[in-house]
């Protein structure tokens, strides 16, 4: 496939702005949607609406049916072992957030210590700072080198007999750097210490395979693996997910209520309290659908490397711009990139951007201890998805080039 | 100058634009010819809330009316500031407080109001506001 018949799918991505042409580089923040997914939505709400699990009439069977289908088909992305490990959630957040409450119930206690990286998004921080608060534990910091490149060396001594969790990006939002999870799992493991891994970005960019990884928890949503917004996954292995209490009480999560005592429903529903977001999670299936067309496409996979190449090349020969997250090989770079200009500020530069039709992101991308960590308060961040194009990034460099030249 | 004179002129020079960058090239020209704010006045209560850059707002009443300087840390956003203290700077607290910033609009600025836009030209124009409300 080309990546013009990749981008007709995607309506957005031929609209205008400023009478330009759009040029979406926020993908990272949320990436744009393919009409199979808004199809699945439509036909969802307009043909197939009604509460799951519960009744017994057709229509409800026909909404059941497109749920669980849908865990499924995320069990079999994720290569997990049971339909019974995949949670539905809000989204990536919401994933951490039940870890971090759950398991910290069942598990953490107080003294007992936390390890994050300093350049967590804020959804893989503050959680473990609420828990931390609530159990008098401590958050300890994993660091990054002045690259943005994991210092996974001092993992094994950070880790003591207290350590409970380490969470982990799978790749930062900010710097977009594959972390070598695999190790970090290893690692961890060798002193039984169980890993979440934040995929929120790392889901879009790498083939994951949760077996064969052996993380005990990985969080994505679904609105950056281009479906629906409010939809997202919790893989947790059973062991854990069995011994963790629920996280929020109410309908489908219980097997029996009464006022001496409730018992919950087994997994999944343990963790799936009230309504779920029926319209919506069946849209991780055409999503999944072209992220698995698209990671066996030569072309496309050709036109990234161009795109990569070609963006890191022309920013790291850029003597005004200092690019955080350089990978030591280009092969654990994705096309997320994230720098500052000397002279310019990232927002007027974003500003002049938008007015040439190019959408980037600045500010602290919700990572403000790694902004701190790298003695900047932003930086201009630009995303790129399979379905950017190569010219999309020369005009992009060469738009920036004119921004900065308007600013110093 | 009055007010009044000093918004028409505002919008006459804008006028002469049609393209949004060169809007900002001028916008980016005021910000230039700004004149630094001293650091002690860049205090935490100078600084105004709701702008992804940092913008700091001093004021002096001098002769029943109101004089303002300001900086930021962005040149674009600095730019807007230098405009509306250009405009505002000189005219009394009540002629402030019951001005409508309508100008705003003619000068086709409207789409930075939204608060959670970059530029925070809301928050700019409500700090410029209380000011004038709270002059005494």
């Amino acid at each position: 496939m080309k990546v013009k018949d990749l981008r007709e799918k995607f309506p957005v991505l031929s609209t205008s702005v400023y009478g330009k042409p759009l040029v979406y580089l926020d993908n990272a923040a949320t990436a744009q949607r393919p009409v199979s997914v808004t199809e699945k939505w439509n036909k969802l709400v307009n043909s197939r609406n009604a509460n799951i699990h519960r009744a017994v009439h057709r229509l409800a069977e026909d909404a059941t049916r497109e749920y669980e289908n849908t865990r499924d088909v995320v069990k079999s992305f994720l290569s997990a072992a049971s339909r019974e490990e995949i949670i539905f959630t809000s989204g990536a957040t919401a994933s951490i957030n039940i870890v971090a409450f759950s398991f910290g119930e069942a598990f953490v206690q107080e003294g007992d210590e936390i390890i994050v990286s300093v350049a967590e998004h804020h959804s893989n921080i503050v959680p473990w700072q609420m828990l931390c608060q609530r159990k008098n534990a401590i958050l300890k910091v994993l660091d990054v080198d002045e690259n943005g490149v994991l210092e996974v060396e001092i993992l094994k001594k950070l880790i003591s007999q207290r350590t409970k969790i380490v969470a982990i990006s799978h790749i930062s939002n900010v710097l977009g750097l594959v972390n070598p999870v695999r190790e970090i799992v290893r690692i961890c493991h060798e002193s039984g210490v169980p890993v979440l891994i934040d995929g929120a970005q790392g889901i879009v960019h790498e083939k994951v395979d949760v077996q064969n990884l052996d993380c005990d928890f990985y969080a994505f949503s679904g609105h950056k693996l281009y479906a629906a917004t409010g939809t997202g996954v919790l893989y947790g292995k059973k062991k854990w997910l069995d011994a963790m209490p629920p996280y929020m009480g109410g309908g489908e999560m219980i097997a029996t209520v009464s006022f001496s005592g409730t018992t919950y429903a087994p997994l999944p529903q343990k963790f799936e309290a009230g309504t779920q977001n029926l319209n919506s999670t069946p849209t991780l299936v055409p999503a999944i659908e072209l992220v698995n067309e698209i990671r066996v496409d030569e072309d496309l996979a050709a036109e990234q490397k161009a795109v990569l190449e070609y963006v890191l090349g022309a920013l790291q020969a850029d003597k005004r711009i200092h690019l955080f997250g350089v990978p030591r090989r280009t092969e654990d770079k994705i096309p997320v990139f994230s720098f500052t200009v000397d002279g310019a500020h990232h927002e007027d530069l974003a500003l002049i951007l938008d007015k040439m039709g190019i959408a980037v992101r600045s500010g602290q991308m919700c990572a403000e201890p790694l902004m701190d960590r790298m003695g900047v308060t932003g930086m201009l961040r630009a995303s790129f998805a399979p379905y950017n194009t190569l010219e999309e990034a020369k005009y992009f460099i060469q738009c920036l080039d004119k921004a900065i030249g308007m600013l110093i | 100058m009055t007010l009044e004179e000093k918004k028409q002129q505002v919008v006459e020079d804008f006028s002469s634009y049609d393209e949004w960058l060169d809007k900002y090239e001028y916008l980016i020209e005021l910000g230039k010819g700004l004149e630094a704010l001293p650091e002690d006045k860049k205090t935490e209560g100078n600084l105004i809330k709701g702008c992804q850059s940092r913008v700091w707002l001093d004021s002096e009443l001098k002769d029943g009316k109101l004089f303002f300087s300001a900086d930021s840390d962005a040149i674009i956003t600095k730019g807007i500031i230098s405009l509306l203290i250009g405009i505002y700077s000189g005219s009394t607290p009540e002629e402030i407080a019951a001005d409508d910033f309508g100008f705003i609009e003619e000068i086709g600025l409207r789409e930075n109001l939204s608060p959670t836009r970059a530029g925070g030209l809301a928050s700019m124009i409500q700090t410029i506001k209380e000011v004038a409300e709270n002059a005494e």
